[in-house]
């Protein structure tokens, strides 16, 4: 499967396409298909993202993980810093990432 | 400690007002990514890999208590609690919002500091000595002369657009402290008949091609450095290769034409810009030189009292000599076991900042092994500053030992990494936890970068390791025998790369064959001179 | 087309010519440089030059900087005009690098250029430009 990421353009965060908008989990994202090109160029004119991109991706029933290391580590944060991931409060939440 | 006139001040605001105006731009759409990148970049301000990163500067690593405790209030206003200190002297922040950046800034210029030229193809931050004021070997301070060049580079007009990023060192010791010789330009102040000069060395780096910089003056004279820096800048700047970005630092410039070539050119340019005036008088080296006079030294013969025995391990380690009669320099490690190589809480800072005041005429230093100086200590205060570093772990007693990891903030953060790099430094912290073990291997350096552009200095490591992308998966190459100091050499590859459970086996093989072959009290690196590689290859592949 | 031009006197109609066919001939009182042109093989005709056209093709490459002051520390004091991917964030370093027209490829708006020169007051080094360096300020 084909995710698109990027960064919100005032703060910064990751964020991921959902279908209709941009959400800061990857478990949010869906499969863009053939169309990721075309939503990457409206959502960035439209500023509601910062330097996307398309990705590959695998679907699992966690939901989907991305297929490079580096866009793993984005979609939860550092690994050695778990207190400032998504998941804080999950210390099994990074076991995927590596 | 330098510090801003009006017209300095004036110079720093106009920057935040001109970043607010193009921040604005970028959120209202006015101009896109593509042309935003490079404004923003050219202010420190990149786009990582959670988030927005900002690197401030800090101008030879020389920061005053103020300055220290408006960089933990930035982490804790603008980021998220915590900032990292750079092998360039700087402090990096992870989680900066665009929408406040200017904002930051401004609280930045209200303690006379900034983010300019922190990165871009342009003049970056001048780095020198971390001792600078309180060593016994220096012929001079080399700050001033680093002042002097920070304002000199700063909006230089003819070399914003370099063709590639410009990084200067300037020491004044014949112990290099700074990694000198591995940088663009880097200067040693020397005195030649009571008249005070520097040596010249061009074209060294890391990254993809390491090179050590050779000499190409062994003597200017400090009324015609500018001139001569100018003239060295000016024939980089249109004569470096600008058609392929991994062959764009000056290094690669001064190696295919050669050094007599290039010095050739700069002797021409030289005389050529000399005649143009735009050397500052002596005066103003002198103006500059006269912030930087020796603090009010208290004549006192007062030793610390060594009974407390974990102090005296960490006085023996992380305490060096002084200028000063009854004074000592003082080095925090922010490398605690198994911690991230750099960093330091807000709180951690703020108490860093308290006891420069307190203790060390309110100064700190930045060091480019990612520690913390306080360069002016008297030894009566020594126990009460370790007290106070120890309640905040700070006391950290592993100063250039093989803990005393310097490691790039990897693809923890860093959108440019093919690897992690904390989490190797915090495990081999971890394997050689035993102090004792630690200090009876002596001073080793051990440096991780997690790619190719060298940002944590494996290179220059007595034992290097690099972080590659193999199959999208880490892989960890070892290097041995390399140095940042006097005695600069480039580390050579052992073979074939590691896991990240493998490469900690490694090092520690590498250890002990050490361990094993010393003669008397080499250190690894000199072990590693004599014997070569071969031994060291048996022992980690045999 | 010229957008902004810092000089009084009249516009040069010839069209300017590469810096190889100047040289080879030519009587031409108009050149264009490329970034990888050596601005130094104009100093033996600059009294007979009126205009020199240094091309940025890409803002990023920083040459015409070193060559516009080259030819204003020989003594040029013809027009000299930066081309091509000229952006308001550039214009004040080029201004003082001795450039005195600006033809950018975009369009630039007039305000945004005269508060780009407005923006810094002092400067810290000399140029090819008359701004006087704040250490001088300080001296006297």
């Amino acid at each position: 499967m084909k995710l698109l990421t990027g960064n919100e353009l005032g703060s910064g965060a990751v964020t991921w396409w959902t279908g209709s908008g941009w959400s800061i989990h990857v478990e949010d994202a869906v499969d863009v298909g053939e169309s990721g090109e075309a939503i990457l160029h409206a959502e960035e004119g439209a500023r509601r993202v910062n330097a996307p991109y398309i990705i590959d991706a695998i679907d699992t029933p966690e939901g989907p993980r991305p297929a490079h290391i580096k866009d793993r580590v984005r979609a939860l944060g550092p690994t050695v810093r778990p207190d400032l991931t998504l998941k804080p409060a999950d210390p099994a939440a990074g076991d995927w990432i590596i | 400690m330098y510090k801003y006139d009006n017209y300095d001040q004036a110079i720093v605001d106009a920057r935040v007002a001109e970043f607010r105006d193009q921040v604005n731009r970028r959120m209202a759409g006015e101009i896109t990514e593509d042309q935003f990148k490079p404004l923003r970049l050219m202010n420190g301000l990149y786009l990582q890999l959670h988030a927005y990163m900002l690197r401030v500067a800090i101008p030879y690593g020389t920061l005053d208590s103020r300055q220290t405790r408006m960089l933990a209030h930035i982490a804790r206003k603008y980021d998220r609690d915590y900032g990292h200190f750079t092998t360039r002297q700087n402090i990096q922040y992870n989680w900066i919002k665009l929408e406040e950046c200017a904002d930051l800034l401004e609280d930045l210029a209200s303690v006379e500091m900034h983010a300019i030229q922190t990165s871009g193809n342009c003049i970056r931050n001048i780095s020198s000595d971390q001792y600078a004021g309180a060593a016994a070997d220096e012929v001079a301070d080399p700050r001033p002369l680093a002042e002097l060049l920070r304002q000199w580079s700063t909006f230089h007009p003819e070399f914003s657009y370099l063709p590639r990023k410009f990084k200067i060192a300037v020491i004044a010791s014949p112990e290099d402290r700074a990694a000198m010789r591995l940088h663009d330009i880097g200067l040693e102040l020397v005195k030649k008949d009571g008249v005070l000069g520097a040596r010249v060395f061009v074209g060294g780096g890391m990254g993809r091609t390491p090179m050590i910089a050779p000499e190409i003056n062994p003597f200017v004279e400090a009324d015609d450095l500018l001139s001569y820096i100018e003239a060295c800048l000016r024939v980089y700047n249109r004569y470096g290769r600008r058609d392929n970005v991994y062959k764009a630092r000056i290094k690669i410039l001064v190696h295919e034409i050669g050094a007599d070539e290039y010095r050739r050119q700069v002797t021409e340019e030289f005389a050529h810009v000399k005649t143009l005036g735009i050397d500052p008088p002596l005066a103003e080296l002198e103006r500059i030189t006269a912030f930087f006079a020796p603090p009010a030294f208290e004549a006192t013969e007062a030793e610390p009292d060594r009974s407390d025995p974990d102090f005296a391990v960490w006085l023996d380690q992380n305490v060096k000599p002084h200028k000063q009669a009854g004074y000592a320099i003082v080095n925090i490690s922010l490398k605690p076991i198994g911690g991230i190589p750099g960093d330091a809480s807000s709180s951690q800072i703020d108490v860093m900042a308290d006891l420069a005041e307190k203790y060390s005429f309110d100064e700190l230093r930045v060091t480019h092994a990612q520690n913390i100086v306080l360069p002016y200590v008297a030894k009566r205060d020594l126990y009460a500053v370790w007290h106070a570093l120890r309640e905040a772990e700070l006391a950290n007693a592993n100063l250039d030992l093989i803990s005393d990891i310097i490691a790039c903030p990897g693809l923890d953060y860093c959108s440019l990494a093919n690897a992690r790099s904390i989490p190797i430094a915090q495990k081999i912290a971890t394997r050689f936890a035993d102090a004792e073990r630690q200090r009876d291997i002596g001073e080793l350096k051990l440096k991780i970068s997690g790619c190719i552009n060298a940002c944590g200095h494996h290179h220059a490591g007595h034992i290097g390791i690099l972080g590659v992308d193999k199959k999208g998966v880490e892989n960890y190459q070892l290097t041995l025998g390399g140095s940042g100091a006097e005695d600069v050499s480039i580390g050579k590859i052992t073979g074939p790369g590691f896991d990240e459970d493998g490469i900690i086996d490694a090092v520690e093989k590498a250890v002990e064959k050490y361990r094993e072959l010393r003669d008397g009290d080499e250190r690894f690196v000199d072990t590693y001179r004599r014997v070569g590689m071969e031994p060291f290859k048996e022992a980690i592949y045999g | 087309m010229v957008e902004f031009r810092y000089r009084d006197d009249e516009v040069t109609e010839q069209p300017s010519v590469t810096l190889d066919a100047f040289l080879d001939q030519s009587n031409a009182t108009a050149v264009r440089l490329e970034p990888d042109d050596d601005a130094r093989a104009l100093i033996p005709f600059l009294d007979r030059l009126t205009l020199i056209e240094v091309a940025f093709p890409k803002f990023r490459d920083g040459r015409g900087y070193s060559s516009a002051r080259i030819l204003r520390e020989a003594g040029y004091t013809g027009e000299l005009r930066a081309q091509g991917d000229v952006l308001v964030d550039q214009i004040a370093f080029m201004r003082r690098c001795g450039f005195d027209s600006f033809a950018p490829e975009g369009s630039l708006n007039p305000a945004d250029v005269e508060a780009a020169f407005a923006r810094y007051e002092n400067v810290y080094q000399g140029a090819a430009d008359a701004a006087v360096p704040v250490w001088k300020l300080r001296h006297g």
